[in-house]
């Protein structure tokens, strides 16, 4: 590899780059992010590379990152010259053989691609390029063209624009797709107040959850006091169920990197960290190697493209403390100390990193700079919807049917997420709710499904937006079992400084242990409003401060619920053990005897074709008598 | 911000005047009003971990709660400190401390004072000791003694204040800064016949060459001595005979 000084240099690594994207021979992707390694796509990349060297075939083969939809993955894509490029789900070992056979003879038959794809997105280009000239093969026809496909209809993609497109080992993609055009642009064209405005321009808010926006905080920093500045990444990402920062780490580090060192040169800064939890393997290894790479085409280092400017980016591995993600407590954490938080009285643009001004933005805002200087801040704002440009990952989880990643413009209804790209609730149930926001988030209720996916409206609405994270509930949901579950898991990662969060939220932890396990007291819900106050005022930082929302929110949309649990001792989703009690239908039970095979502690008894009897005294209420009866004869109250 | 310069602002309705930067609890303390604290101290940098100082301030356009003995001081701001929200903090912390801490005399004087009672549905705890996890100790023995014998470990609920590992400290000098620091008088030092028990650990005491009376751990004036380059010699007399 030898530098790049030049845009001549730099064409002639695009070039390079489409070759290897749309090479004049055949190419077989398979999808190797974690959620593709984790459904087994290694198994299918060995059984492809065994497979093609058995036949000799002169095939590419190589990796990709995930496109977004992981519950139809491991996914094996193909491009063929002259045709559209096809994706293959669900692939076991077992079905190589088969697709191997398709791509030899150049025709679908038999084992069906789930979509395929005319034409390739270059966003940084704003251009279009078709994977085949002329008209469409006959065979190819009845496949649906990817954006005809109810998951991806509604995204629009630019923080995760090249995730699962190109091979995120190579840097010559990434530069095809119109990567490091930017940096260019920026460092040779530019002067870095320039940068600045058109990102203040775009209406770019930080990504990480706090929405502040992100040029401003560059006009203060690079205003800030001090020859040493520093930008940083946040990429620990510690919410359960989040996975958008990591996808895009995995999947395209270019991007982060190459939006970094934009930055970097916009804020006058000389050094810039990723922080990244060692929990990500391969976001550590994809983005090590992406910044050794950057290095050696000289993107990182002295002198970038004959500018002048100096700037280099290290990896600073956390273990994967979830306070780690507040600004604070990251830098904490990078100076080498444990990582707490500390009173942001004085802003970390000014005294934050060993005291020197620090820039931080999380990983998805970093990936959105490049697009936003290649395309414009006017193109930039002109998605999304007021006060939020732009679009917004997210991790859509829990109880939907379309599990996967997802990009969409902000200000998307609510529904749309869910019933349109999740394609609803699986079992026919009823849809009951959506945490957003991560742990310190809130619950978004059925009846404000019509509502606009934004910062303003989430906070409003009394959750937020956080980093990403979706998980949807349904109907067998208890909201005050949710709580519990988010406050256990905040208590666990209560750093323990500063008093309100380590001990009041413990405290809160076990009133609501108590509630859920049938010994709530009158006065309990009142004692845990009170205390959420409190904790909301008085904690140190962002974690503390937002611990009680899992409460909060669910208490504003279903007191009913708590009052339920604390009053009548019950659990009206039959979630609670303590507070629910199994019994048989004498109506539905036709005797079958599944459930008294399938129960564990055997306290099911009755003969044949007779209403069965649950022992009480022996249920241990697993539930498996419900899930196992086909006759919906198993009564929980 | 003005750094340096005086500012003009108001604390509970009365006009003060302070450098900027200073911190506001500090200037508070100046003008007579009361603030209750638990782990601010002057000889260590603040942590902001009890949050017990906690006051509002107005800020332009934005009102909120924040810790006292950091916060600098700017023109304008307008502050109240026992509006009804600090006093819900206050409260819950005093509550939640009260709880974690029941033998301690000192949290139990001050919830008097304040006229905060304990909270009845906070389950009471039986092994914290009377440690508040205030730091006060910690911070001492790092920046002030310089040893860092002792530091702290885990996290949330299960922090804890002591040596590496909760072994017998090895780097201790047996100096007690620590438990003269302690606001609840957690730590434990015992001084017996020429021995000082502390953190696991009995040091032998050095005997007032003047007087005879037992004044310093002996491996606190090898501390000293190596530190200041004072040689030992020089240090066997005691404070009173010196």
């Amino acid at each position: 590899m030898s530098t790049i000084k030049t845009l001549e240099d730099l064409n002639k690594a695009a070039k390079r780059g489409l070759e290897s994207i749309i090479p004049s021979k055949t190419k077989i992707m398979v999808g190797m992010s974690t959620s593709g390694l984790a459904s087994g796509a290694q198994e299918v990349y060995d059984a492809l590379a065994a497979e093609i060297k058995k036949r000799k075939l002169d095939v590419v083969l190589c990796k990709t990152s995930a496109m977004g939809m992981d519950c139809i993955e491991p996914l094996v894509e193909v491009i063929q010259p002259n045709r559209p490029r096809l994706a293959y789900s669900r692939m076991t070992a077992k079905k190589v053989p088969e697709v191997i056979n398709q791509v030899a003879k150049g025709v679908v038959d038999g084992f069906k691609p789930t979509y395929r794809m005319d034409e390739e997105d270059y966003l940084c280009l704003n251009e279009k390029k078709p994977y085949f000239k002329g008209p469409l093969p006959n065979d190819v026809k009845d496949i649906p063209t990817i954006s005809n496909v109810d998951f991806y209809k509604k995204q629009v993609k630019i923080a995760t624009r090249n995730c699962g497109m190109i091979n995120f080992e190579s840097i010559d993609e990434y530069v095809a797709k119109g990567g490091y055009f930017s940096l260019y642009k920026a460092l040779t064209q530019m002067k870095p107040e320039q940068i600045i405005d058109e990102i203040i321009a775009s209406g770019l808010r930080g990504r990480g959850g706090g929405g502040f926006p992100a040029g401003v905080k560059w006009q203060t920093c690079r205003r800030a006091h001090g020859d040493i500045k520093y930008v940083l990444c946040n990429g620990d990402e510690g919410d359960p169920g989040a996975y958008m920062d990591r996808s895009v780490m995995e999947g395209d580090p270019h991007s982060i990197i190459e939006g970094m060192i934009i930055g970097a040169f916009a804020i006058g800064a000389t050094d810039g960290f990723i922080y990244v939890r060692n929990e990500y393997p391969l976001a550590v290894a994809n983005l090590q190697r992406a910044l050794d790479q950057a290095r050696a085409y000289g993107f990182l280092g002295n002198n970038i493209f004959n500018s002048g400017f100096n700037f280099d980016i290290k990896i600073g591995k956390g273990a994967g403390a979830f306070v780690c993600g507040e600004s604070t407590a990251l830098m904490t954490s990078l100076e080498g100390k444990a990582g707490e938080p500390r009173a942001k009285y004085i802003h970390t643009v000014e005294y934050g990193l060993w005291n020197r001004p620090s820039n931080l933005n999380n990983v998805e805002t970093w990936a959105n700079v490049p697009a936003i200087i290649s395309r414009g801040a006017k193109w930039f704002s002109s998605i999304g919807c007021k006060n939020n440009s732009g679009t917004k990952v997210f991790s859509l989880v829990g109880k939907v049917n379309n599990i996967g990643l997802v990009e969409v413009p902000m200000g998307i209804p609510l529904k749309d997420i869910i019933y349109e790209i999740g394609g609803g609730i699986p079992g026919g149930k009823k849809f009951k709710a959506v945490q957003t926001g991560g742990p310190s988030g809130g619950c978004i209720p059925k009846s404000l499904e019509d509502i606009s996916v934004d910062f303003d409206a989430l906070w409003e609405a009394g959750s937020m937006m956080g980093s990403g994270g979706m998980i949807v509930m349904d109907e067998t949901t208890c909201m005050v079992d949710i709580a519990r579950y988010f406050i256990d898991f905040l208590e666990f990662e209560s750093c323990g400084k500063c008093v309100p969060c380590r001990e009041g939220v413990m405290r809160m932890n076990e009133i609501l242990h108590d509630i859920c396990g049938g010994k709530g007291r009158p006065g309990d819900i009142e004692l845990l409003e009170s205390m959420s106050k409190g904790i909301v005022d008085g904690a140190l930082c962002a974690l503390g401060s937002t611990a009680p929302n899992p409460v909060l929110s669910t208490l504003k949309y279903f007191r009913d619920e708590y009052t339920a649990h604390v009053r009548d001792k019950k659990c009206p989703a039959g979630v609670c053990k303590a507070l629910i009690r199994f019994s048989v239908s004498d109506e539905k039970c036709t005797g079958c005897g599944v459930c008294l095979k399938k129960c564990p502690t055997e306290c099911i008894s009755g003969e044949k074709k007779k209403t069965h009897v649950i022992d009480q005294t022996e249920c241990i209420k697993c539930g498996v008598c419900k899930e196992s009866c086909k006759f919906d004869a198993i009564i929980v109250e | 911000m003005k750094v340096g310069k005086m500012v003009s602002f108001v604390i509970d309705g009365k006009n003060v005047q302070a450098e900027g930067g200073a911190m506001l609890l500090n200037v508070a303390r100046q003008n007579g009003i009361v603030i209750p604290t638990l782990c601010a101290h002057d000889t260590v940098a603040r942590s902001g971990a009890c949050r017990l100082c906690v006051v509002e301030v107005t800020k332009g356009k934005r009102t909120r709660i924040v810790t006292s003995c950091l916060y600098p001081v700017d023109e304008g701001i307008v502050v109240s400190t026992k509006t009804e929200r600090v006093m819900n903090v206050r409260s819950l912390v005093m509550q939640l401390l009260m709880a974690r801490c029941p033998e301690s005399q000192l949290l139990k004087d001050m919830a008097k004072e304040m006229g905060i009672e304990p909270q009845p549905s906070f389950r009471v705890e039986t092994d914290k000791g009377k440690c508040i996890l205030c730091r006060l100790c910690v911070k001492t023995c790092e920046d002030v003694v310089g040893v860092s014998a002792i530091g702290l470990s885990r996290r949330g609920k299960d922090k804890i204040v002591g040596p590496p590992f909760m072994e017998d400290s090895v780097t201790c000098v047996g100096c007690g800064a620590c438990a003269y620091v302690c606001p609840t008088d957690h730590i434990v030092m015992e001084s017996t016949d020429g021995r000082r028990k502390i953190w696991g650990r009995a040091f032998r005491m050095k005997a007032c060459d003047t007087c005879g009376r037992y004044f310093a751990p002996v491996d606190q004036l090898k501390w000293i001595s190596k530190k200041t380059g004072t040689p030992l010699s020089e240090l066997s007399v005691c404070l009173s005979c010196k």
